[in-house]
């Protein structure tokens, strides 16, 4: 019995061989892949031993911390709920960030390159100093009133975004959706409940996790008028040049009406006063007149079909933008849907555009043609507010000349002097902009737009913006998103708000 | 107790020339115990952050525990492997140490006082220590020769089906923990009886297989140039397979089924030396559990749990996997656990052991390997391949036939159980719910190891002892000498080279 006994003992000699290899592999091997693992709570606990940075907006903490009892020390503070949500997203234990949290996460967590000579002097000195603060571009006073009109609007509408831009700098001064969030429970160091918090947002069909004014794309209307207005005055129109009108305007099989009978009724109207009443007809014309290209083109110009764009630093992170879209406006065989074209050129059809563009557009016609990059962080400081980062505005395409853009200019703040956008008037200032009502769906009430830009009484434009107002009752959609557009100028202007 | 040895050394049946190692056991024995003394004070040092002055007392109360059963030892069984006592408490008493360690960081995170050695998990475990030592004592004064066991052999052989089927047969609610029915909880009291059984179902296949080895080593049919047995001779071989494809199914558990198989066809094949044995098992086994495996992805039932539990191994990182209750969270933690405690860990006392579910059971390896890292497990583990190869050892010594069998299963049952359970934290084989042998918190684990580790020690004094050279004579056991005409056959082993 003695051989299959030895037998025996080199069977288990040959599995505690394998359990010793296969430690190796556990402990040796892969050691460092464990170490780091997302589902490592270690990781986490570590992560939540020193201060993450604050994220600061005019001189306030939006995103700021609270030391607690548990087992992770620094609770993440959100103050101001809803209002900021939308672009500091929120830090959720042991799991991925969004917004701005996000984005800048290296630099708040406090491992960014940038902030290596911090770690090396925390060696020394066994401080956790935490993470480096972000100060973002945002005006309280312009956010604040944002959320505020938008959420209060007259009309009872209940989803909407409004985002304001310096024309000259492309720094965000305000930015909201409606509905968002507060994101406090999403980072409650219960992490049962947080998920069940999360759940619970995932699952409301009116999306209050999404960022509506960076990551969503509605129908523009008749903001698209400002594209076909640039076109034009591109290729040799003035804001003279009579274009053709009328009451009802067909092009192959595509009716094309005006929002209301007394609206230009007339076979002829010049370029601006087609703007100012808003002429469905003109507009549809001059669109086929002027062609497929020149209409894509420019349209490219100003930033539709880009959809590299983020929000954030000049860097290169941030907050992802949708890409704003112009259709194909082509029949199957590839030649121009003739159709089409006239109802794109109203902003209908298969154009789609996010409320960034929006203000994007008002702000390149603000700042002479010059579409400057729009960016959310102003400066990055380190835990002991050396300056790691200052924001540095960058152009990012200039699609049209300063004549263009003074014209453009002029034809806009007339619509709001005489025309459509007479709600979003400032005392004292120079307004000018666009209002879009765009039919969605089959029923639905339309979304009511407006974008604009406003000059102080010296002449420099301080803000653009774009309020967006998804199916707004009642008719007259833009009067109430025009209304709304002014008091938020007015507010990042620094004359008004709360 | 039967004293007809020198008073001097109070020691019995001792034979001048002869060397019964106790002194060296002792020796060993203090070293073990400095060990633990200083692992416990590392704990405190870096979970308190200061030695206290009561950091010696879990050492100082196993040692004269662990003395207590080293005297029974001199007195019983003066003969005995030297080493098995040292070795098996060098492990229980860092089980006490890590379990108290447990305590201690649970009060410090729940801001209370250090709490005293005799109190939570690492106290209970003293006690259960202190319980299974005197099991173990009474097994040692009680069964003087080891050959006595096998006239109860079927009285045991009863017991185990037993125990191993009370589980399958209770409600889930009593029987289930983790998703495995290998328990009997009544109130706050739980016990494994399949611990118990192995030793009990040994026992019996050793007497069983005594008597019929001539016939299932010898009738054969050779097949390819393998010798396989008569049809009506698998009858056994299939009933305990059964059995064992029974408890995959009814308990849940790959880990007890392939231990139960596993010791049974080791014993089988070490009792006839027919390599067949050992071939026809695996086939049968491993052929089951596939099938199970199959079964558990088309038809479900019963077998769904073992699929789940595979595909849990499969993937474990997975994140579905991960998210499902009972899936793989309690894998993956022990798995990153191990990975962070890396090369040498962070120290007795410097990881975070309670991230992984049920560490001071079943995950007891994976909590200590954080702080002790590679090195200290490969140390454990090697104690561990002692322990085992010292018992077959003690199987290749002793003469007779229902000695090595009994002993071989035991040695050989341990070493599968060690390997059942670490390869299933460590990832290498679906994951199963057996203790940890003297780590794991929980009475019977305990008392049956020291059960199993005291039988060894009995036949290693016969193995090791005057009895060896004698000739006939039994002197070492003194027990009745009626014993070996119990054993039909037992002395008439054909010699193999």
């Amino acid at each position: 019995m003695n051989a299959p006994l030895r037998r025996a003992g080199v069977v288990i000699l040959v599995l505690f061989g394998l359990l010793f290899a296969n430690l190796n592999w556990v402990q040796a091997y892969k050691a460092d892949d464990y170490r780091t693992n997302d589902y490592n709570r270690r990781v986490v606990v570590a992560q939540y031993e020193r201060p993450r940075g604050i994220i600061e907006a005019g001189g306030q903490g939006v995103a700021t911390n609270k030391v607690t009892d548990d087992a992770l020390k620094y609770l993440r503070v959100y103050p101001r709920k809803e209002v900021y949500a939308p672009v500091l997203g929120y830090r959720p234990v042991g799991l991925a960030a969004t917004g701005i949290e996000n984005a800048e996460n290296d630099f708040l967590s406090g491992e960014s390159d940038k902030l290596f000579a911090d770690r090396v002097k925390d060696m020394f000195t066994g401080n956790n100093t935490g993470g480096g603060n972000v100060l973002l571009t945002l005006n309280t006073k312009a956010q604040e009133t944002a959320w505020k009109e938008l959420n209060d609007n007259e009309r009872g509408v209940d989803k909407g975004a409004a985002i304001a831009i310096d024309p000259q700098t492309g720094a965000v001064q305000a930015m909201v959706s409606m509905p968002s969030f507060d994101p406090n429970p999403l980072v409650s160091h219960d992490e049962k409940a947080a998920a069940a918090a999360y759940n619970k947002l995932n699952k409301n069909p009116d999306q209050p996790l999404l960022n509506r004014s960076t990551a969503e794309t509605k129908p523009p209307g008749s903001v698209f008028k400002v594209i076909i207005s640039a076109a034009a005055l591109q290729n040799g129109y003035t804001t003279e040049t009579e274009i053709e009108a009328g009451r009802e305007y067909r092009e192959s099989g595509a009716v094309i009406r005006n929002s209301e009978d007394e609206v230009c009724p007339g076979s002829q109207i010049d370029l601006k006063a087609a703007l100012t009443t808003s002429c469905n007809t003109g507009y549809a014309r001059l669109g086929v007149t002027l062609g497929r290209d020149k209409v894509l083109a420019t349209a490219k110009a100003f930033g539709f079909e880009d959809d590299q764009l983020t929000v954030g630093d000049l860097e290169g992170s941030g907050l992802p933008v949708a890409m704003s879209d112009t259709g194909k406006i082509a029949n199957p065989d590839g030649s121009v849907d003739k159709g089409a074209l006239a109802q794109s050129s109203l902003g209908q059809r298969d154009v789609r555009m996010t409320p960034l563009q929006g203000a994007l557009i008002a702000a390149t016609v603000a700042n002479g043609g010059k579409q400057m990059r729009p960016y959310l962080v102003q400066k990055l400081t380190s835990p002991d507010l050396r300056t790691i980062y200052t924001a540095d505005p960058k152009t990012l395409r200039t699609p049209i000349n300063g004549q263009v853009a003074s014209d453009l200019k002029d034809m806009m703040v007339s619509v709001v002097e005489n025309g459509t956008g007479k709600r979003a008037r400032i005392d004292g200032m120079e307004v000018g902009g666009k209002t879009g009502t765009a039919q969605n769906a089959e029923g639905a009430d339309p979304h009511g737009w407006f974008v604009g830009f406003a000059f102080n009484d010296k002449g420099e434009a301080v803000s653009a913006v774009c309020v967006m107002l998804e199916n707004v009752p009642g008719g007259h959609a833009s009067a109430e998103a025009a209304r709304i557009a002014g008091l938020i100028m007015k507010a990042a202007a620094g004359q008004g708000g709360d | 107790m039967p004293a007809s040895s020198p008073a001097s050394t109070g020691e019995m049946a001792r034979i001048p020339g002869m060397k019964t190692q106790r002194n060296a056991e002792l020796g060993l024995l203090a070293f073990a115990m400095i060990l633990v003394a200083a692992y416990g004070a590392t704990v405190e040092a870096s979970r308190i952050g200061e030695i206290t002055p009561t950091f010696w007392v879990p050492a100082a109360l196993l040692s004269i525990l662990f003395l207590g059963l080293h005297f029974v030892v001199r007195y019983t069984a003066p003969y005995a492997d030297p080493v098995l006592i040292p070795a098996v408490a060098l492990i229980n008493g860092l089980g006490v140490g890590f379990l108290r360690r447990l305590d201690i960081g649970d009060a410090l995170s729940d801001k209370q006082p250090v709490p005293s050695v005799f109190a939570g998990i690492g106290g209970r475990q003293l006690v259960w220590t202190l319980i299974a030592l005197i099991l173990a004592a009474i097994l040692l004064l009680v069964v003087r020769d080891h050959k006595i066991v096998s006239r109860y052999a079927y009285t045991l052989g009863l017991t185990g089906i037993v125990l191993v089927m009370i589980p399958a047969v209770l409600p889930a609610s009593i029987s289930e923990v983790n998703g495995a029915k290998l328990w009997i909880r009544l109130g706050a009291f739980s016990i494994q009886p399949g611990e118990f059984a192995k030793i009990a179902l040994v026992s019996f296949f050793a007497y069983y297989l005594v008597r019929k080895r001539e016939v299932l080593s010898l009738a054969s049919r050779r097949v390819l140039g393998i010798d396989f047995p008569r049809g009506r001779d698998l009858g056994p071989v299939v009933t305990v397979w059964l059995l064992s494809l029974l408890v995959l199914v009814f308990e849940k558990d790959l880990g007890t089924a392939l231990l139960y198989f596993g010791l049974f066809v080791v014993t089988l094949y070490v009792a006839t030396e027919r390599a067949s044995w050992l071939i026809i098992g695996l086939l049968l086994f491993f052929g089951g559990v596939y099938v199970a495996y199959l079964l558990g992805a088309s038809v479900g039932g019963p077998f769904a749990n073992f699929y789940d539990r595979a595909q849990v191994w499969l993937n474990p990182f997975d994140n579905e996997n991960y998210e499902r209750l009972g899936g793989s969270y309690q894998l993956v933690q022990g798995l990153l656990s191990l990975g962070t405690g890396g090369l040498f860990g962070s120290g007795p006392g410097g990881g975070s052991p309670r991230f992984v579910p049920e560490v001071q059971n079943d995950f007891i390896f994976a909590g200590m390997g954080e702080e002790i890292g590679l090195f200290g497990l490969s140390a454990l583990l090697v104690l561990y391949l002692l322990i085992v190869e010292r018992g077959l050892r003690s199987a290749l010594a002793v003469r007779d036939s229902f000695g090595k069998l009994v002993a071989g299963g035991l040695s050989f049952t341990l070493g599968l159980q060690i390997f059942v359970i670490l390869g299933g934290i460590t990832g290498l084989i679906p994951l199963t719910g057996q203790t940890t042998p003297f780590l794991s918190s929980g009475g019977s684990s305990l008392m049956a190891n020291w059960l199993l580790i005291a039988m060894l020690l009995r036949i290693s004094n016969a193995a090791r002892g005057p009895a060896a050279s004698g000739g006939g004579t039994d002197r070492a056991g003194g027990g009745p000498k009626k014993a070996p005409v119990q054993l039909h056959g037992a002395m008439t082993e054909v010699i193999k080279p």
